[in-house]
């Protein structure tokens, strides 16, 4: 049987990427995949609902960590799709029949494993399985403390669900991995790109403009939606902040500490400081969470806290966007 | 965030049985994993969601005991799916799933449309055809 060296992470891709590529003799930290991929950002998106309630997210769309971290890094994967989950399924065992980990698409809400509150029809989330045992695979799912095991009906059901973003059985796998990377260009590329993203990008929606976009639709929010709604949108703002894989603040401290690491690798002092300013900048959204929190226990909306909730916000993409200014003026040599 | 201040506020929403991963900063300033067993703010969160899961399921239930709508629109709820959703699992437009969800098409269904949602929403096609109702029970 495949020796699998689990190592719990915060977000499931870049746990996968760093779980995965330590296999293969290649020592990633999950902040490091993080800062390589670009992984920060943020956007917020009121049309794109579910289950009525808009969206947010604060970070970059789901595999885009993934393929950029393989393209600055030089490993080659494979990926596959399939059109039914028989094939599927074969294509599974052949791969772990000879020992190769393979990455996987699913949804959560057929993992047993998972805590029973938090499986909603969410197709997103990242999991390695690396053997059988019997009729049961052995996965390793980033986010949980150790391994653990799926039958094989549920493993259909969550390769193969419905909706938005369908995994049809999507699987991956490297075929190519360096053993020893200069890290100094792909922290470059990253650096740079996480920039654009948050300081740049023409939409409004997105990166340090999308906070303040959400801001201005906060303070809103009891005029427009009355309570039940106002107390509902609020709440998911606060999920999606900090439920597992998802995590606002939680990536804001995990972009800081990658810039520490970055900036102790490359011997950047400047660096080590962005990644200590933007550790506050965590804190902010951490206090934003708290007071939402109670804003929502209280369930009656008043428009003075909502109103209070879009200041905090509009501070936190102030501070958010001398951050990424900085970041962006920091010369790497 | 410092390492002593990760918040350890379980009220079992992670069932004592799970800890999530944060980065937090150790003494001499360096980035640290820890795990928490959960955070204030989102288990209100959380548990207002499924309070609003709850509340759907219920008010969905007296439709249907009111000859309003039919058991497909009670299971949607049950099974946390929306109308988009729902109608991209079973292979139809969503304004088919619409009509399903009145009494009158429901009760016309084709047993192999029938067989298809209970399958979906994970119960047996006798219990959906007859309009049984089961309960909702929230993972709490």
């Amino acid at each position: 049987m495949t020796a699998f060296n689990h190592v719990q992470t915060a977000h499931c891709e870049t746990g996968v990427i760093s779980n995965m590529f330590r296999h293969y003799g290649l020592t990633i930290s999950e902040p490091m995949a993080f800062g390589i991929g670009a992984g920060i950002f943020f956007g917020h998106l009121p049309f794109v609902k579910v289950n009525g309630v808009p969206g947010t997210t604060y970070r970059i769309w789901p595999g885009a960590i993934f393929s950029r971290v393989c393209k600055r890094l030089g490993v080659k994967m494979e990926s596959r799709k399939f059109s039914s989950p028989d094939k599927a399924m074969q294509a599974l065992d052949e791969m772990i029949a000879k020992g190769i980990p393979v990455g996987m698409q699913s949804s959560v809400y057929y993992l047993p494993y998972f805590p029973p509150s938090y499986r909603f029809h969410f197709n997103a989330h990242n999991l390695v399985v690396y053997g059988k045992n019997g009729g049961d695979y052995l996965v390793s799912d980033p986010i949980m403390e150790t391994v653990t095991t799926i039958d094989r009906e549920n493993l259909i059901q969550a390769r193969f669900a419905k909706g938005f973003p369908e995994p049809k059985g999507k699987m991956y796998y490297p075929l190519e991995v360096p053993g020893k990377v200069d890290l100094k260009e792909p922290i470059k590329a990253g650096i740079k790109q996480a920039c654009y993203y948050m300081l740049k990008i023409p939409v409004p929606m997105f990166g340090v403009k999308g906070i303040r976009f959400l801001a201005k639709r906060v303070q809103k929010y009891p005029e427009k939606e009355g309570d039940r709604r106002a107390g509902l949108y609020l709440g998911n703002i606060i999920r999606m902040q900090e439920e597992i894989g998802t995590g606002g603040a939680g990536f804001r401290f995990m972009y800081a500490a990658f810039l520490m690491e970055a900036g102790a690798l490359l011997q950047n002092e400047a660096l080590k400081s962005i990644g200590k300013d933007l550790t506050a900048v965590g804190d902010l959204w951490r206090n934003f969470a708290f007071e939402a929190g109670r804003v929502c226990k209280a369930r009656a909306a008043n428009n003075i806290s909502y109103k209070e909730l879009g200041n905090m916000l509009l501070h936190i993409a102030d501070e958010e966007e001398k951050i990424f200014r900085r970041l962006s003026n920091v010369k790497l040599a | 965030m410092k390492k002593d201040e990760v918040p350890q506020d379980g009220d079992n929403m992670h069932h004592g049985t799970f800890k999530q991963l944060f980065y937090a900063v150790d003494q001499s300033g360096e980035y640290t994993p820890v795990t928490s067993v959960g955070w204030e703010p989102e288990n209100v969160a959380l548990g207002q969601a499924w309070e609003e899961v709850e509340l759907r399921v219920q008010e969905t239930r007296d439709k249907v005991l009111a000859g309003e709508l039919s058991p497909i629109a009670y299971y949607m709820e049950r099974t946390l799916l929306d109308l988009p959703l729902l109608a991209r699992k079973v292979g139809k437009f969503q304004w088919q799933v619409k009509r399903h969800m009145q009494p009158d098409v429901f009760r016309k269904m084709k047993r192999n449309l029938i067989e298809r949602y209970a399958g979906i929403f994970a119960i047996s096609a006798d219990v959906l055809q007859k309009g049984e109702l089961l309960p909702f029970q929230r993972p709490l």
